[in-house]
């Protein structure tokens, strides 16, 4: 047992890093969160709205982001924003690319709530005469959410896992950088530091799993 | 593409606007594009210098340019087609383990797949490129990469198969019962041979998954086309140009292999077979795009 301790000291002697490291990815994933969920929402309500040119932009959007590694999409906004005259922290960039490459899955699961809620409800939404938006915003989409619940979910479950990429990347302080921080440039021991970074990601991706399937039980209504 | 569900057909004056939202909505959007462009311009980003070696024939580094960049490609379809192939033994085996079991058995293999399941893939990489070299076992490269690809993935088909078996009728492993096969027969005789039919687009989504994951290879310094392009930037120094070729040459593979999986599924349905259908009398807004996963993990 104590052996085991002590195999582990890499870790527990850095525990202080390690829970920087893990509130930096913490809060990539929140910013990521919040943003591809908005950004996938407006593409989602493009792609079903009456103007063409937003339709085709919404899906245009969908296959080139949903096709495309994340990684490159990552190095694309770190060479290319710059250029156009947007000028941040790599941080920033990081989180813009997941957002970007994110945003596409979250405008899918969201779409295939808006094609779940029956057609009845969006018909009478009309009927009384509502506007487009207005039956998409006060009629459809409420209930859409419901069903979009567990595809979301699962999609930012996903994006959390995708934001060790962006650490890979260069983005400097997340728990994927915390690696090379002690491996590379402190030279402890590889095994117990990976490990450690490992258990910071399932430190949220279990619970989130759990969470989720929560949230799933609950909103779940019979249609 | 259209809805109408959603809005009522439109008379002539929903038409008129219609077409007035369309054109202003056009021209906001080339306008930012417009925008765009002319600042990429400004940049010189257009210039001969830039994209001459990847568009002219002529360009001294032309052909070096594209051959190096089809072998890295090559590289990453290599590592694509291994990894798809070891995580799908892997994953039916782990499916099957899953389902015929022992209940204390079964715990264990659960709890495997949820763990596996919640690492990132980057990290699986990574660990197979620097833990197997501690405890022993060189490897080359690509290696490394499958058996990170494999380790995050076989868990997800895994998940695949199990639902594709339980998506069948009761009655399939029933029949198989009946007729004196063993629990292993009528998996493997009855149950998968249809699993995998209705399992087919999903296994093709997860194809291009491991597809769009093969180019992570850059981070064990796997010889893709990522890891290519890094390297032909410092001797051309021009990052836009190049990222976009990879980016284009990616979106058309993927789209192309999301296409097939579009395409199987509905042959599929058409042919009558067991599986989830699309529920009647919901809206519909159009066939989904064809993409890859649904999740982008």
């Amino acid at each position: 047992m104590l052996g085991l301790i002590d195999y582990f000291e890499p870790v527990t002697d850095n525990i202080g890093l390690f829970a920087d490291a893990f509130l930096v990815t913490l809060e990539i994933c929140l910013y990521g969160a919040t943003g591809s969920l908005l950004l996938g929402t407006l593409i989602a309500a493009c792609r079903v709205s009456p103007l063409p040119p937003l339709q085709r932009v919404g899906s245009a959007w969908v296959t080139v982001f949903r096709n495309c590694p994340l990684t490159i999409v990552l190095f694309f906004c770190a060479f290319g924003l710059p250029e156009i005259g947007i000028n941040a922290p790599f941080f920033w960039f990081g989180i813009i690319g997941l957002v970007l490459y994110t945003s596409a899955f979250a405008c899918e699961a969201v779409r295939s709530g808006i094609n779940s809620v029956s057609a009845g409800q969006a018909e009478a939404a009309r009927a009384v005469g509502l506007t487009f938006i207005q039956s998409l915003g006060t009629v459809v989409l409420p209930q859409a959410m419901r069903t979009v619940v567990p595809p979301l979910g699962s999609v930012i479950i996903a994006m959390i896992k995708n934001s060790a990429i962006v650490g890979a990347v260069g983005v400097g302080g997340d728990l994927f950088s915390t690696y090379g921080t002690l491996v590379s440039a402190r030279g402890l021991p590889i095994i117990p530091v990976l490990l450690g970074v490992a258990a910071g990601y399932l430190l949220i991706t279990i619970p989130g799993g759990i969470l989720l399937g929560v949230l799933e039980r609950r909103v779940a209504v019979a249609r | 593409m259209s809805n109408p569900v959603l809005y009522d057909n439109p008379g002539p004056r929903t038409r008129r606007r219609v077409m007035i939202g369309s054109v202003v909505a056009g021209v906001l959007l080339l306008g930012v594009l417009a925008l765009v462009l002319v600042r990429l311009g400004e940049e010189g980003q257009f210039s001969g210098e830039r994209w001459g070696p990847l568009v002219n024939l002529y360009y001294p580094k032309f052909a070096a340019l594209w051959t190096g960049l089809g072998v890295a490609l090559w590289n990453n379809i290599v590592a694509a087609v291994l990894a798809m192939t070891l995580s799908l033994t892997i994953g039916t085996a782990l499916a099957l383990t899953r389902i015929t079991s022992a209940r204390w058995y079964r715990w264990a293999v659960v709890s495997v797949i949820e763990l596996f399941r919640g690492l990132p893939v980057v990290i699986a990489i990574f660990f197979a490129y620097r833990v197997l070299p501690e405890v022993g076992i060189e490897l080359p490269k690509l290696w490394y990469l499958v058996i990170g690809l494999t380790a995050y993935n076989c868990v997800i088909i895994a998940e695949i198969v199990r639902s594709g078996v339980a998506s069948l009728p009761r009655g399939q492993a029933e029949a198989g019962a009946a007729i004196g096969l063993t629990r292993g027969q009528s998996l493997r005789l009855v149950q998968l041979p249809q699993a995998f039919r209705v399992m087919l687009p999903a296994l093709i989504s997860q194809l291009v998954v491991i597809f769009k994951d093969t180019s992570l290879g850059f981070i064990i310094l796997y010889p893709e086309s990522v890891r290519f392009v890094r390297l032909a930037i410092e001797e051309l120094d021009n990052p836009l140009q190049l990222f976009f070729a990879l980016a284009v040459i990616f979106i058309v593979i993927n789209y192309l292999l999301s296409r097939l999986a579009v395409y199987v599924e509905r042959r599929l349905s058409r042919a009558g077979t067991v599986g989830p259908r699309p529920g009647a009398g919901t809206l519909d807004t159009g066939q989904p795009l064809a993409g890859t996963s649904t999740t982008g993990g």
